[in-house]
């Protein structure tokens, strides 16, 4: 009988690039960017490097395919890349195969490095493209902010919330995130923003106005992991581990089958109970110390809130209201800025997700310092709300 | 007894008003102020000649699913030179096997030339769908852009229970050119007017309308009604005088509100005729173009017997005025407009991939589980039901002709549309089986959820970049 990832795999060294528009720089800077931050912090040679996941979402854009656009930037020593692609939980992705590759015994150290170099587009948003050759033809003519906008309109019918009070609330997600953007160096908006000018910013999909809408950014994140005893030995003490690392995804039934309503996630509902129960963890509520969410849109946190189990079902808009995810509140959630502030360079941002939590945990994170945070919990969700693939990883201190 | 079993009709939503044209025209064509009246039936961006005659055949089968033999299709504004149009509209209809199919073009008669051999076909026992539809271009600030319209109808012509008996008719080709459309061109090119009536209307058309009544032993004062499309108001009048048909039996032609809808005028005016004609009335159709074609039906009893559909009336009165002179260029590709990077996208079609499911794409067949019910679109290798796994299970079942609603929505403002911002949500039937979809023909007042929606086939994509393929698909639009 399976006893999942906890315990398993610890977290060696994490690395994280300044993200933004970086016109500066091309994927392979971004790349050695957060890896030299990663490899010091590790305090291991690149050569001890046994293998390596390599994520990217949109590869089209920027490395291309394969494993050898990391080992060529990082000149790795012949290991094995592989290049993983799960959409924005890529970055998740390459870390679940690191911890795996760890906990398996197969290597002792293992690298995740996940980057997105999407501003070589020339027009705003992300990177377009009308998907497989059979979508083209049936498909709507939808983007990222419309497919999640379906999120909105089918929670307001669902739990009769009246459209001015899911605006504030989802108002109210995206400037909690500027405020703890505004405390981080390396995110990409740094500006606090009034309500105001959220709630009367131009509409990109209604509901969303431009605001309700993350970053879309240049950046890469990494990590390195081994086993906790190995860390040991290496004289790190202040561990943090691995507690439960899970994966849901759609199987057409939302978008396909008269049985979902639209109003919720049906497959990050499936993640966190797998989640919650690989980590031993029982009241998430009162367990889970601070979150990093898949907060893509506004709606995306709002919605998620509740799909982890921390509000109840129809009642986040209002915890969001009180507060409740604040950086002051009872759970922060996104108290590096989030996706919307910190930004969203797919590929990597499940990993800087992570590299949030293991700052905090380990009380590196400066300004944006939580008190005594024991339990960090990421989120993915790529794709869209009636498909899609749902990360989850939990992480916490090694007692 | 042959003739004419079914009708249908069509006409696109929008109805572009006149004034707005001369309006924005006037400065440089004060001359076309006459004609600044009423409105035209406009095509939204994502109808064609096909879409429209999808319609109007739709409306004209009214859910019979009955074999038919063949359709032909008549148009001067095919979107493709060779393809097989009417092809498209069967398989859209989801009928391939055994049915003959042609495109009739080159002249402002292939309606009535289409109708015309359709009623031989019948003769020979064959039962046929003729479906005429024209979505013509027109410069800017011509009389043209004024006068015509978009629109389309369908009949279904056969031998079972007839609506409207076929008493004969009388063809003639003159290669009289008025006007015509090269094949370097997009547009019309028009004689004067005086010459077109005098030389061409006046010695063409009522020595033929004589020769049509003398063949089946009527007098002109039979005529109870009499179709004849003209750009010039007066000539249906003059024509049937001439022929001795009654000035109150000539049929309007629905210039106010609809517009000259090309080759598929004179069936439009049918159909239309139809919607009132009482058993009995004897309706004369004249189409003319290089010649012209006469034909005289005769109502029967089952007219009145024909289960209710929309028709060209039923059409018209689904309407949005449209005051936008600017889309109306926009949307018929006259405006070079700034459609930004996301316009660039590739439209490549594999037709591989589009002739595997061509079932799905063009006639919105799903599947439906034989083991435990469940209705899907699109029909899958495994049921999409969670508790069922069952693998190679479905039958197909269309969805074209069933109702939906709306589960969730958007406005797209980001993507790229030719009509910001693009609707679209997930729709979902009772029946099982539900897609996202995009929304054609609607407003912001009635994009909500719960909204009951039918399924219409527009187009989705035109690939410039090879000639401009059309990508056909389904939309909802608003019940």
């Amino acid at each position: 009988m399976a006893k999942g990832i906890k315990d398993k795999v610890a977290i060696l060294g994490m690395g994280c690039s300044k993200f933004g528009e970086r016109w500066d720089s091309g994927a392979e800077g971004l790349m050695v960017e957060a890896f030299m931050e990663c490899i010091k912090d590790a305090g291991i040679d690149v050569t001890q490097i046994q293998a390596a996941w390599f994520s990217t979402a949109i590869d089209e854009v920027h490395v291309g395919k394969s494993g050898i656009p990391l080992s060529t930037t990082l000149r790795l020593p012949n290991i094995p890349v592989t290049h993983v692609e799960n959409m924005c939980a890529s970055g998740t992705e390459a870390f679940r195969g690191a911890c795996y590759a760890v906990a398996s015994g197969a290597v002792d150290f293992a690298l995740a490095l996940g980057v997105e170099k999407l501003k070589d587009t020339g027009y705003g948003g992300l990177p377009g493209g009308r998907g497989a050759p059979l979508q083209q033809l049936w498909a709507a003519n939808q983007t990222a902010p419309g497919s999640f906008a379906q999120l909105a309109s089918a929670y307001m019918a669902r739990h009769d919330v009246k459209y001015d009070d899911l605006k504030r609330a989802i108002g109210h997600v995206s400037w909690k995130s500027h405020q703890n953007g505004a405390k981080n160096p390396k995110a990409h908006l740094q500006k606090a923003v009034e309500m105001d000018t959220i709630l009367n910013a131009p509409m990109i999909a209604s509901p969303l106005g431009l605001f309700d809408c993350c970053g879309v950014s240049d950046g890469a994140a990494a990590a390195i992991v081994t086993t906790p005893e190995i860390a040991k030995s290496l004289g790190k003490d202040n561990l943090i581990a691995v507690k439960a690392l899970q994966l849901a995804v759609s199987n057409g039934s939302e978008s396909g089958h008269n049985s979902w309503d639209g109003s919720y996630f049906h497959t990050t509902r499936i993640a966190a109970k797998r989640a919650y129960e690989e980590a031993g963890i029982k009241a998430p509520r009162n367990e889970v110390s601070m979150f990093e969410v898949h907060d893509c849109f506004s709606v995306t946190e709002l919605v998620t809130m509740e799909d982890l189990f921390i509000s109840d079902e129809g009642k986040g808009w209002k915890d969001v209201l009180d507060g409740f995810y604040d950086a002051d509140g009872k759970i922060p959630c996104q108290i590096d800025g989030g996706l919307k502030c910190f930004g969203h360079p797919i590929g990597a941002s499940g990993l800087r997700m992570l590299y949030e939590m293991y700052l905090q945990l380990q009380g590196r994170a400066g300004p944006r310092q939580l008190k005594d945070p024991r339990i960090g919990m990421t989120h993915n969700l790529g794709g869209a709300p009636r498909e899609n693939v749902s990360s989850i990883s939990i992480i916490g201190r090694y007692e | 007894m042959v003739g004419i079993t079914a009708y249908g009709g069509y006409v696109p939503r929008l109805r572009l008003d006149r004034q707005a044209v001369y309006a924005a025209n006037k400065w440089f064509a004060p001359g076309l102020r006459g004609s600044a009246k009423g409105e035209r039936a406009m095509g939204n961006w994502d109808e064609d000649s096909i879409t429209m005659a999808v319609e109007a055949a739709r409306d004209c089968l009214n859910g019979d699913d009955a074999d038919m033999d063949g359709i032909y299709f008549a148009s001067t504004t095919q979107p493709f030179k060779d393809r097989q149009n009417a092809g498209v509209i069967g398989t859209a209809l989801n009928r391939e096997d055994g049915l003959a199919v042609a495109d009739f073009a080159g002249s402002q008669k292939a309606g009535t030339t289409a109708l015309m051999a359709a009623l031989d076909a019948a003769s020979a026992g064959r039962r046929v769908m003729v479906a005429a539809s024209d979505k013509r271009k027109t410069r800017v600030a011509s009389a043209h852009e004024l006068q015509f319209g978009d629109g389309a109808a369908a009949l279904m012509v056969g031998a079972d229970k007839v609506i409207a008996k076929f008493l004969g008719g009388y063809s003639t080709s003159v290669d009289f050119v008025d006007h015509f459309r090269g094949d370097e061109s997009d547009f019309d090119y028009t004689w004067e007017e005086r010459w077109i009536r005098d030389e061409g209307y006046a010695k063409i058309v009522p020595p033929a309308l004589k020769a049509a009544l003398s063949k089946l032993n009527l007098k002109g004062s039979d005529i109870a009604h009499f179709i004849m499309p003209s750009l010039m108001g007066a000539v249906p009048k003059l024509m049937a005088k001439a022929a001795g048909i009654a000035d109150t039996a000539v049929r309007d032609l629905l210039q106010d509100k609809l517009g000259d809808t090309g080759c598929a005028h004179a069936l439009v005016l049918l159909v239309h005729a139809l919607e009132s004609a009482k058993a009995g009335d004897k309706i004369m159709v004249v189409g003319f173009g290089q010649g012209l074609d006469v034909l005289v039906f005769e109502a029967t009893a089952e007219l009145a017997k024909l289960a209710k559909r929309k028709g060209i009336g039923g059409w018209l009165e689904r309407r949005k005025e449209e005051k936008n002179y600017m889309k109306f260029l926009a949307f018929n590709d006259m405006l070079p407009i700034e459609k930004g990077m996301r316009a660039e996208f590739d439209k490549k079609t594999a037709l591989s991939i589009l002739y595997r499911n061509r079932d799905m794409i063009y006639g919105l067949v799903g599947g439906k589980c034989k083991v435990c019910g469940t209705v899907q679109f699109p029909r899958s290798e495994v049921c999409v039901n969670p508790n069922c796994h069952a693998v190679h299970s479905q039958d197909p079942f269309s969805f074209a002709g069933l109702e939906c609603s709306i589960m969730s929505w958007s406005a797209d403002s980001l993507t790229f549309t030719p009509d910001p911002p693009a609707y679209y949500g997930m729709i979902t039937f009772p029946e099982g089986g539900r897609f996202m979809a995009d929304f054609t023909d609607c407003d912001s007042e009635q994009v909500k959820v719960g909204q009951k929606m039918r399924m219409t086939f527009r187009i989705r994509d035109v690939d410039s970049m090879r000639g401009g393929f059309k990508r056909y698909f389904w939309k909802a639009t608003p019940v």
